[in-house]
């Protein structure tokens, strides 16, 4: 089977600083891939130069393309970028405020991709917006609501239906668990997991929570001071851990 | 005329500056054009724009019409052309048919312009996509790229809250098929004269420096969804001076206990009619 994205050497500085240093992975369709390591060792800044949002300084980035062809993300211009990012992927941010219009209802929040990619009829975009808002489990009454009026874990359930209702191919999530508490974040990873599978979804997620990775993820990267130290199914890697940094995380995982 | 300002105010520079710019606003129709805007004599918000592009195309031959909310005798409508008048001794009318040059704020005339004529509009903000895009960058990239699924999120939020696009002035438009503009605060009522106006029609935003066109006979179309149709006010009233039941009517309360009145917001249009009736009347009566 051939990869959906393909990432080779890449990098990114922040002066004399290392975001992250000579990534390379494939990333093949309907699979979710976690990046996993503490706090500042780069994977954010890896999530961002994936989605286009941060620029790469070396390492070249390709795209298959739904008819088969291989675009170089390097090269592409800003408006083919964003049609890029409004048809064919979706970004969900750590934390939902970000990603979310909260000046506008939870129904024009989820239908503004829609209506990006010229849907205008505007009975068709409301019955979209409410199966969505179901899907993620938010009550379909509360589609006029403004987001601001929503708890923290419904913000993220309908920043997830925002970004997946036009279907993209791929999806890239920062942290989409961080900040919630531990009875909302299972039934957001319960709902990314099902989605994930009914759409056919290929996903990058980074995580810091190597149980997510767990529910989650085939395959994981574990990444130390912006390079990788260590890849491979997930399983493997959290049950029997090669590289010492890796062992130092697993082994630091509070178990009851 | 008074000699100790330049014709029509502005220095000669400035006037070119701003010509260059009305060139290149053309050439683009919608496109937002940033030109230097200079200090005027009036606060910003009263038409530093408008009076700014209305100096730079005034000719000595011009004769000068200028409304505010369709009426030619409002203080900001008034002064502005007193102005005009002692700054550039143009001839001034309150006829718009006799206009060569109109300014406006808020409203279109009702009586058709003809190609011969150029409308100025007076615009506090140019960029419709500002109450949803606060950054200025941004929204310049949206353009660029043509990306506007974003202004139907505001008529979607329209619908979802009123039921109907409750969007009743500055109606965002599609110049050409290709840049959504602000056509300025005027009613919707007047979206439809827009499209395929044989006068040019020149729209300045002093404060917020930018000046933008839509050239004779151009496209401009209202944006809409397909199930919630672009629509234009109506009224169950007539015009209570002149008994139009065509023209954009205001509603003025004339008394303590509630008692309203409708009459049109165009005072020329309004006039007209009413002269016309008399007259016709008078012809009655000769005839009899």
């Amino acid at each position: 089977m051939s990869a959906l994205l393909q990432v080779r050497g890449l990098s990114r500085r922040y002066g004399a600083r290392i975001g992250c240093a000579e990534v390379s992975f494939d990333l093949h369709p309907g699979e979710l891939l976690c990046i996993v390591g503490e706090s500042g060792s780069g994977k954010s800044t890896l999530l961002n130069a994936l989605a286009g949002r941060l620029a790469p300084d070396a390492g070249s980035l390709r795209y298959r393309q739904r008819d088969g062809s291989w675009l170089e993300l390097g090269a592409l211009d800003e408006a083919n970028r964003r049609r890029l990012a409004r048809e064919e992927w979706g970004f969900v941010t750590q934390n939902p405020r970000d990603g979310l219009r909260l000046d506008v209802s939870a129904g024009a929040n989820v239908a503004e991709r829609l209506m990006a990619l010229g849907e205008r009829n505007y009975a068709e975009l409301r019955a979209t917006a409410s199966a969505w808002l179901e899907r993620v489990e938010i009550d379909p009454a509360r589609i006029d609501d403004a987001p601001g009026a929503f708890s923290g874990g419904m913000q993220q359930r309908l920043q997830i239906a925002r970004t997946l209702v036009t279907r993209p191919r791929l999806v890239f999530m920062d942290e989409p668990t961080a900040g919630l508490d531990v009875s909302v974040q299972a039934r957001i990873l319960d709902l990314l997991r099902r989605l994930v599978t009914e759409l056919d979804l290929a996903a990058v997620m980074v995580t810091h929570d190597l149980a997510v990775a767990r529910l989650l993820a085939a395959r994981t990267l574990v990444m130390q001071r912006g390079r990788v130290v260590e890849s491979g199914l997930t399983d493997q890697i959290l049950d029997d851990p090669q590289h010492p940094y890796t062992q130092l995380l697993v082994s630091s995982v509070l178990t009851t | 005329m008074s000699t100790a300002y330049n014709f029509a105010f502005l220095d000669e520079n400035t006037k070119r500056m701003l010509r260059r710019g009305l060139l290149k606003a053309v050439a683009i129709p919608g496109y937002q054009v940033p030109f230097g805007s200079r200090e005027m004599p009036l606060p910003y918000g009263w038409g530093t724009g408008g009076i700014q592009l209305t100096a730079a195309l005034l000719g000595p031959d011009d004769v000068l019409k200028v409304i505010d909310q369709g009426a030619d005798d409002t203080t900001n409508a008034v002064n502005i052309r007193r102005f005009f008048a002692r700054v550039a001794g143009v001839a001034t009318t309150e006829r718009t048919a006799e206009a060569t040059l109109i300014q406006t704020r808020h409203r279109i005339p009702e009586t058709p312009l003809r190609e011969d004529q150029v409308l100025v509009f007076q615009v506090p903000e140019p960029e419709p996509l500002r109450t949803l895009e606060p950054r200025e960058a941004e929204t310049r990239s949206l353009h660029a790229l043509a990306d506007y699924g974003l202004m139907h999120v505001k008529l979607y939020e329209d619908i979802a809250r009123y039921g109907h696009i409750a969007t009743s002035y500055d109606y965002p438009v599609l110049v050409d098929g290709r840049y959504l503009a602000s056509p300025s605060p005027i009613p919707k009522f007047d979206n439809p004269k827009l499209d395929g106006s044989p006068a040019l029609m020149l729209f300045g935003a002093g404060r917020e420096k930018r000046l933008y066109a839509i050239p004779p006979y151009t496209r401009v179309e209202s944006l809409a969804f397909d199930d919630h149709p672009f629509e234009i006010q109506r009224w169950e009233h007539v015009c209570a001076l002149c008994g139009s039941d065509e023209s954009y009517l205001d509603e003025v309360v004339v008394d303590d206990r509630g008692t309203r009145l409708f009459v049109c917001s165009d005072t020329d249009y309004c006039a007209q009619r009413r002269d016309a009736a008399v007259a016709s009347e008078e012809n009655a009566e000769a005839a009899a």
